[in-house]
């Protein structure tokens, strides 16, 4: 396939992620425009159980690789995937910046000497040659860049950006890719540990409002949940209040915490970073308070206010009275 | 047991920036330089480990490959508990992406062979999430990503981990030393210097070092940038966010309304 486009999906405990598909979405696109082939390639102990889900149309092959460990083993999938590419040659690799991809993507384009970028936001070819974009200084710029002299790129693509492509049932041929694996796993998987469930499930709240940062202290913390009960609306907040302890992971919004789609987000004293945006973009209406105007969360804000929270909070609550 | 940390100064920017004359980097006027947050916490995940374990001859060596701004970042790891710390720089690195920081961040490893390496998960302003897994690529080292609880074994040549995945979800490992983690944040909670320990940090050894001194030669590196940078512009704002000005009463009645209007 020397030059060709491939995607490698991710599947857990026996379920494909969603960004498999939204890969795919990018890599036609990209094949399409610089007249490459497309093939998708699946690491699993069980990867034929995916073809089904990964058969969009044009897909050239789909390449199976059977994983000598139950779960997802970083080293496994980085010995894959680096044989793979040595073995296959594409010229772009595409992988998604998820949690799984930040344990062996990096070490993969650092050992064969790749192109490399993460966190890709965009992608195109121009004359052949390929150039990305992704978020620069923190988001507040966007830099392009270029990887001259490259036989491979491997880039790993933000997910949540790009639409997933549609699954039509179409058969692309299947091929088992085998690979000396055996001994590539250098971790002991103990098991999967749930965060501790709550009474309350911010995934099931019509109006959410959300805290982050900006509260500054965890003395200020009831009276937003005053303020929420108040409102009629469930309190949610970003990662920084779950880090210091002053409340449960259960009420996170983002990456690691939950993914919300609420009729109203509220958030005040949030700026937004990009693992928050990823857990509540599609939320049908988010009104944003911060006091940075350059916050990245009036990116996705439909409204917003730049705001002192805590005025904001004083005001609304006066005319709750 | 000895514990390398790699830790970055990352750049914050002002409200107002300009681009320097290049094009492809902020005007230093505008920028504020601080110690990444992920990576305090792997400091922090040091010194905690050290004191679990407890063995004399331990040691945490804190490194960054960075101008002299990063020496702020690195006295105060110094300030905070660590032994000594290395700086890796010249003029050569100036536009080092991360697969190149990672490579002489290599050499220092070979170097200190430590038993174990801790970098943060991410930097804020890169985010990259790559410089720990490509450095644990280049060293062959065993590593985890996205580590949120670590435990020693009871003869410390081994390491329980969780690591955290998407949705609230963790995954427990056992991995064996040596090996290299990335540390989430909110692992432990970052401990201050005193006073007197900040004074006391610039009598402890930082070492200043050009990749020459690595054995890395400018060429070398910059034929294992991973990326080049050709154009740095501000984000496309979209429609972006309809703005609701006025008095904080007036944006409070106005967010009720649009409140009102959607769940009754």
């Amino acid at each position: 396939m020397a030059g060709g486009v491939l995607v490698l999906a991710e599947a857990r405990r026996g379920e494909l992620r969603e960004v498999s598909l939204e890969l795919l979405a990018l890599g036609r696109e990209l094949a399409d425009s610089a007249g490459l082939e497309l093939r998708a390639a699946l690491v699993d102990s069980e990867p034929e159980r995916f073809v089904g889900q990964l058969a969009a149309t044009g897909l050239t092959e789909v390449l199976l690789v059977r994983a000598p460990t139950a779960h997802f083993e970083a080293h496994v999938w980085e010995q894959a995937l680096a044989a793979m590419i040595e073995q296959e040659r594409p010229s772009l690799v595409l992988l998604g910046q998820t949690i799984d991809s930040l344990g062996f993507a990096a070490a993969v384009a650092a050992r064969l000497g790749l192109g490399f970028a993460s966190d890709v936001t965009g992608a195109r070819f121009i004359d052949g040659a390929l150039y990305v974009t992704r978020g620069a200084y923190g988001e507040k710029l966007i830099a392009e860049l270029a990887f001259p002299d490259r036989e491979c790129t491997l880039l790993t693509v933000r997910a949540g950006i790009f639409a997933a492509a549609p699954v039509d049932g179409s058969r692309p041929p299947v091929r088992e890719v085998s690979l000396e694996l055996a001994d590539a796993s250098a971790t002991e998987h103990l098991g999967f540990v749930e965060v501790a469930e709550s009474d309350v499930d911010i995934t099931k709240a019509e109006f959410l409002l959300s805290i982050g940062r900006g509260v500054e202290d965890a003395e200020n913390i009831p009276r937003f949940e005053r303020l929420a009960e108040r409102l009629g609306a469930t309190l949610s907040v970003s990662r920084p209040l779950v880090d210091a302890g002053w409340m449960p992971a259960a009420r996170q919004v983002g990456q690691s915490g939950k993914t919300v789609r609420p009729r109203v987000y509220l958030a005040m004293g949030i700026s937004g970073a990009v693992q928050h945006l990823a857990g509540m973009r599609q939320a049908d209406l988010i009104i944003a308070v911060n006091s940075d105007p350059e916050a990245p969360i009036f990116s996705v804000a439909h409204y917003g206010a730049v705001a002192d929270m805590f005025e904001v909070a004083d005001a609304l609550e006066a005319l709750l009275d | 047991m000895k514990i390398l940390v790699c830790v970055k100064q990352v750049a914050s920017l002002d409200e107002e920036f300009e681009l320097g004359g290049d094009g492809l980097s902020v005007d230093p006027e505008f920028v504020e330089w601080e110690l990444n947050e992920w990576d305090s916490f792997a400091l922090e995940a040091a010194l905690r480990l050290r004191e679990q374990i407890g063995a004399s001859g331990d040691e945490v060596v804190v490194a960054t490959v960075g101008a002299e701004v990063a020496e702020d970042g690195l006295l105060g790891c110094l300030a905070r508990g660590a032994d000594r710390a290395v700086r890796v720089w010249d003029e050569s690195l100036a536009s080092a992406d991360v697969l190149v920081v990672a490579r002489v961040l290599a050499a220092v490893a070979r170097r200190e062979q430590p038993d174990l390496v801790l970098c943060g998960v991410q930097s804020s302003d890169a985010v990259n999430g790559a410089t720990g897994t490509a450095l644990a690529g280049l060293l062959a080292l065993r590593r985890v990503a996205v580590v949120k609880r670590i435990e020693p074994e009871p003869e410390g040549r081994a390491l329980v981990v969780e690591r955290e995945l998407e949705g609230g979800l963790l995954e427990r490992l056992r991995v064996k030393l040596p090996a290299l983690l990335t540390v989430q944040t909110g692992i432990f909670e970052p401990r201050y210097a005193t006073l007197r320990a900040i004074k006391q940090a610039r009598e402890k050894p930082l070492e200043r070092l050009g990749p020459g001194e690595l054995g890395l030669s400018p060429e070398e590196l910059s034929g294992h940038a991973g990326a080049r940078l050709v154009a740095l512009r501000p984000p496309e704002r979209g429609e972006g966010a309809q703005l609701l000005d006025g008095s904080a009463d007036r944006i409070a009645a106005r967010i009720l309304e649009l409140v009102r209007e959607r769940v009754g």
